[in-house]
């Protein structure tokens, strides 16, 4: 049992924090100069994480500068984020959803920004430094097509797959881009945020009251 | 039997004889078949469907066909508060189904920047190691079970009872605890639990020792794993595997160390186990050393329990700033994380669901080329998959 005093702890804390920063700032800079135009933007959160943000005709350069320049070879995770506002309620929270989509909220796109509604997201993680890097790249609304990054990740197949039939997002020269989930004659794209969803739909949400006492706290 | 048929039968095992001594190359021409297995296969745990092309003996092509239990998690969380999130997370993987929450709470907590008090933090590790025993202890058994070894399963649900039986008494669930809260933790632990944890923690030691002698020592068994499936780490890597898998393959990587989480592993004095041989027998002996580490682990943090709150200040109804993070953990099965996207409201905005399992199993189609037909069971065993943990 080693356990640290509180003093120790908190030293140690005080250490970590600032260094990991530079090291991120340091693969930003990295990934800038071997993308040159194809970087957009990148955001960091001190200690935290790191966002770097692409062109999509960079997507792959991209993936193969993080893998060869900042040696992040464990492909993480693949994915995309549909940013526009649920037309279905702002919150999901109503007893029912509303059922006429009203206006809606201006677009806000997360970290590193964005201009479009769709936005791919994938998360690459380098085994010898222990840090994460999430890329992201916008694709245009009228054309939903990314190449794919199987020559670079070889695990990437599944999740392009999945991204595939839960965006519509087209990866081009993907050997095999067929359902993985949903059965063959699925038709939609059930994770963009105008697929409604039928079960609350048809039934209201019992759990919209939904608060715990705290342990010691009496009901009042 | 007549006078001609023995006499036939000679002659068969004089050419069969003769054949074999002049090493005769005949190329038998097999018609290909396609093999399916499951959904509904005892060596699936659920319901993977699994399509393998043979020429004989050898798989020349193996698919695996997901979605018999796809629910849709990441849809499903969109509209349901963050505390409500957990309940449904819980089903992800249903054997350390602890294990699933705290990931998620951690990116949470990350967003609203909320730190649990030391005592939450230590009982979440405890219950962490807790479901990481309860998960694989099954598999030490069901691995075992699946190359023909009967008693091995019994054993192992006999004694992982122990470890629910401590889960269920913190937690009130066996399966579904849904125990961890943004900001620490439901309950505090009952009255003399500790000292049942640590009898129960001599019984799975116990249980890791009879089965390194059972399992890992047994003939058959080795015969049956060594050298069978073997991952290099570069492949492994690129394909996403993660924790005992890759660790099998000796890639010294373990979030519990080397992540940046909020958990209490620091401050232990434990061991990452490696093994240099990347094959099923690797992965098996992984997964024994690590259970038997997680015993020592509890034991370590039982006696170090820091006293105090186990809930921080957090608001009543929980709305969690505009923000993205991403939280990962070593869950039993490999990394699990959430990258949440909130906008502000009551309900995530997005959440992606990063499971163990998906990755880990993404590997069977170029693991799988070539190798015998029992080998097969070997290596979806040894791989370790939760139904769930792949379909979300």
């Amino acid at each position: 049992m080693t356990q640290l005093s509180s003093t120790e702890i908190e030293n140690d804390v005080a250490e970590a924090g600032p260094q990991p920063d530079k090291r991120r700032e340091a693969w930003a800079g990295q990934l800038a100069e071997a993308l040159d135009d194809g970087f957009v933007a990148h955001h960091i959160i001190a200690g935290s994480d790191l966002w770097v943000r692409v062109t999509r005709d960079s997507w792959t350069d991209a993936a193969i500068a993080a893998r060869d320049l900042l040696g992040c070879q464990f492909f993480d995770w693949l994915s995309a984020i549909d940013w526009l506002p649920s037309p279905y309620g702002r919150d999901m929270d109503a007893q029912e959803d509303n059922p006429q989509p009203k206006a809606a909220d201006p677009m806000e796109q997360g970290h590193a920004g964005g201009q479009t509604r769709f936005q791919m997201v994938v998360r690459l993680y380098s085994i010898a430094e222990h840090l994460g890097i999430t890329i992201k790249a916008d694709l245009p609304n009228d054309d939903l097509r990314i190449d794919s990054l199987i020559q670079v990740y070889a695990g990437a197949n599944w999740h392009e797959r999945e991204a595939w039939e839960m965006f519509g997002i087209h990866f081009n020269s993907h050997p095999d881009l067929r359902h993985i989930y949903l059965p063959g004659e699925f038709e939609g794209n059930p994770l963009r945020k105008d697929f409604p969803l039928l079960a609350r739909r048809v039934k209201p949400w019992p759990g919209i009251v939904d608060v715990e006492l705290f342990p010691g706290e009496e009901s009042s | 039997m007549t006078a001609v048929g023995a006499d036939r039968r000679q002659q068969l095992a004089y050419v069969a004889t003769q054949a074999a001594d002049a090493r005769l190359n005949v190329e038998i021409e097999t018609e290909g078949m396609t093999l399916n297995i499951g959904p509904q296969h005892p060596a699936t745990h659920g319901t993977l469907r699994l399509v393998a092309r043979l020429d004989g003996e050898q798989v020349v092509e193996a698919e695996p066909i997901m979605g018999y239990m796809h629910r849709g998690y990441e849809k499903l969380a969109e509209v349901r508060t963050y505390p409500q999130v957990t309940t449904l997370i819980n089903r992800i993987d249903w054997l350390g189904s602890f294990a699933n929450e705290v990931p998620f709470i951690l990116a949470a907590e990350k967003l609203m920047e909320v730190e649990a008090p030391p005592r939450a933090q230590w009982i979440r590790t405890v219950l962490f190691e807790l479901s990481r025993i309860a998960n694989i202890t099954l598999f030490l058994g069901d691995m075992a079970v699946q190359l023909g070894a009967i008693t091995p399963v019994f054993m192992a649900f006999r004694d992982r009872e122990f470890v629910l039986n401590q889960i269920e008494a913190v937690t009130g669930g066996r399966f579904h605890p849904n125990f961890d809260r943004i900001g620490g933790v439901k309950d505090d632990l009952p009255k003399g639990w500790i000292e049942d944890t640590k009898q129960a923690m001599e019984k799975i030691r116990d249980f890791c020792d009879e089965f390194e002698d059972l399992v890992l020592g047994n003939e058959i068994f080795q015969s049956r794993s060594r050298g069978i499936g073997i991952v290099p780490p570069a492949i492994g890597l690129s394909y996403g595997l993660s924790g005992a898998n890759i660790r099998a393959s000796g890639v010294d990587w373990d979030l519990r160390r080397d992540g940046h989480e909020a958990l209490v592993y620091d401050q232990l004095d434990w061991k990452v186990w490696t093994h240099p041989d990347g094959d099923s027998f690797a992965r098996y002996w992984v997964r024994l050393q690590e259970t038997r580490e997680a015993t020592h682990m509890v034991d370590q943090l039982l006696d170090g329990l820091p006293a105090g709150p186990i809930m921080a200040k957090v608001p009543r109804i929980i709305k969690v700033p505009a923000g993205e993070a991403y939280a990962a953990t070593e869950n039993p099965l490999g990394e699990m994380g959430y990258y949440i996207v909130s906008k502000g409201d009551l309900v995530p905005f997005r959440v992606k669901i990063r499971s163990a399992s998906f990755s880990n199993i993404s590997i069977t189609p170029w693991l799988l080329k070539g190798v015998y037909v029992p080998d097969i069971i070997t290596i979806l065993a040894s791989l370790y998959f939760i139904l769930g943990d792949i379909d979300r």
